[in-house]
């Protein structure tokens, strides 16, 4: 069995096996996690009390009838959220494209890494302290967050989209405006739909916990809850939150297989 | 030609939908209490105002600087041992829920009963450990743990096991399992059959979406602090408190260089294995 001959070693695998070993070694040593302490006896009797007392959950009448408001304020903020950010998000591409010249796209493109760089959350922690507690502030944070991000893809789309429709137009006469709207949103405007539907599930999942630091949703009523040691209240929250999830997961992926099929 | 027919013919239609998304939209407005004069109250820009202020200069003393670099290190340090602790409970999940992974889809029979059912107790489990955003997860484990990196670990290493592993599957799902059929049929073993007949095509995938995964666990674990589960979101918090402006500042540029560098060396990463 001689004839078949052995691979040669790959030098570089090894060495990025190695080195992802290291780092994972590295990341346990330098946390030093008590995770021994954590699965010994007396911890595992504390843990099951704990998980205990968030079952069953709180289905009183009044606490659902709070929940279903907090979920549809949930909603209300991702939707509204991403309405703005498409919106900013369109002026944002128009420059960050190059149509405006070469320093309004560096500028755009600056601009829109730094949105999209800063987390929702800390954008929430930042419009909390200009709009007050509320979903107010959460809706900016999304809205802000989604800009930078829709911004970046709406621009790949307009530069990848081709330019001829456009320059017939404008060769024909047309203003910049209307040559806009009808030789360049029609090759775009189903990506960019796309795009922002997608953005606008992760919007929903992000709206739920923005709440922890004060911009409204279901995550106000967890972190209130969980601060009280309400668990079984909590634990209707948190299931509120994941058949959101589950719903969100759902729809779009019947939606998608729709679109597919359509194709 | 008269003026009428150099009208555009679908205008009417989108005007029309557009007045019946307002109609919606406006419910939700309510809803979300948008108010944009909020925004120029004179309290609410006082506070912002003052607070934006101290941006300038950035904190830059030794002492806070150190803090940072600890609070960096514990951020990246998070997302490294939350995505081992994933991948340790991902990939066993994976095989487990994989229906062309199994013993009765590779030989070609039938599938008992039982194990279908286990299969999809294991799908509804993976729905649980997933739909539950990580940032819950580390609100709940901070109770249990106290404050610190351990609950954002453990809440990382749930929330991204259940999602690799639902990819996995996903991604073992759509392999070639014809390599891995004609090593069974010369008489291989199941283990066998997965490592060099499906394992080989697949992997690449398999890394580079976990490579992304590590990207997202960054991003993750730069605001689990806000919680209380270490990092450098429990700076951020604290310097949002005590409004300081300065501290915020720094930490934001930390945030941006620290959330960049991943987005690179992730797309580096995967260009290289792609």
């Amino acid at each position: 069995m001689d004839s078949i001959p052995r691979p040669r070693p790959c030098l570089t695998c090894v060495l990025g096996a190695l080195a992802c070993f290291a780092a994972v070694w590295a990341s346990f040593a330098w946390l030093d996690l008590p995770f021994g302490e954590l699965f010994a006896a007396s911890a595992l009797t504390d843990m099951g009390r704990f998980v205990g007392a968030f079952f069953p959950p709180d289905l009183s009448p009044a606490f659902l009838a709070k929940v279903a408001s907090g979920t549809l304020e949930t909603l209300a903020i991702s939707a509204i959220g991403t309405v703005l950010a498409v919106v900013a998000a369109v002026f944002l591409a128009l420059p960050a494209a190059g149509r405006f010249g070469l320093p309004a796209r560096a500028g755009a493109r600056l601009v829109l890494n730094f949105l999209r760089s800063v987390p929702e959350l800390v954008w929430a922690t930042l419009m909390v302290l200009l709009a007050g507690l509320g979903p107010f502030a959460g809706v900016l944070a999304l809205a802000l967050h989604t800009a930078g991000v829709l911004g970046r893809l709406f621009a790949e789309a307009l530069e990848n989209s081709p330019a001829e429709p456009e320059a017939a137009l404008r060769e024909l006469g047309a203003g910049p405006v209307s040559a806009f709207c009808y030789g360049v949103m029609p090759l775009v405007g189903a990506q960019w739909l796309a795009y922002a539907l997608y953005r606008w599930e992760m919007n929903i999942r992000m709206a739920a916990i923005l709440g922890f630091v004060g911009a409204g949703g279901l995550g106000t009523i967890l972190y209130y809850e969980l601060s009280l040691f309400h668990e079984a209240r909590a634990s209707t929250v948190i299931i509120a939150m994941l058949g959101l999830s589950v719903l969100v997961d759902t729809v779009s992926a019947l939606f998608r297989r729709g679109r597919l099929a359509a194709q | 030609m008269s003026v009428r027919s150099l009208r555009d013919p679908a205008a009417l239609g989108r005007l029309g939908w557009s007045i019946v998304a307002l109609v919606c939209l406006w419910p939700l407005l309510v809803i979300a209490q948008f108010r944009p004069g909020a925004l120029f109250e004179a309290g609410n820009l006082d506070a912002m105002g003052h607070f934006l202020a101290g941006f300038w200069p950035p904190e830059v003393s030794g002492f806070f600087l150190q803090l940072l670099w600890t609070a960096t290190l514990e951020t990246l340090a998070m997302a490294t041992a939350g995505i081992a602790l994933a991948l340790l409970l991902a990939v066993p999940l994976s095989l487990a829920v994989t229906r062309s992974l199994s013993a009765a889809s590779l030989a070609g029979g039938r599938h008992s009963l039982v194990v279908s059912a286990v299969r999809a107790m294991l799908r509804l489990l993976l729905v649980v450990l997933r739909g539950v955003p990580e940032l819950v997860w580390a609100l709940v484990f901070v109770r249990v743990f106290g404050l610190g990196p351990a609950a954002g670990v453990l809440a990382l290493g749930i929330t991204y096991g259940g999602m690799l592993a639902k990819v996995f599957s996903e991604i073992l799902e759509s392999g070639d399992l014809r390599p891995a059929r004609a090593l069974m049929e010369a008489g291989s073993g199941r283990t066998g059959a997965l490592l060099y007949g499906l394992l080989p095509g697949v992997s690449q995938e398999l890394v580079s979406y976990t490579v992304y995964r590590w990207e997202c666990a960054v991003r993750a674990s730069v605001v689990m602090g806000f919680v209380g589960a270490g990092g450098l979101g429990q700076l951020m918090d604290q310097s949002m408190k005590m409004l300081n402006g300065g501290e915020a500042a720094t930490i934001l540029a930390t945030f941006l260089v620290l959330v960049l560098g991943a987005d690179a060396l992730s797309a580096w990463l995967r260009r290289r294995l792609a």
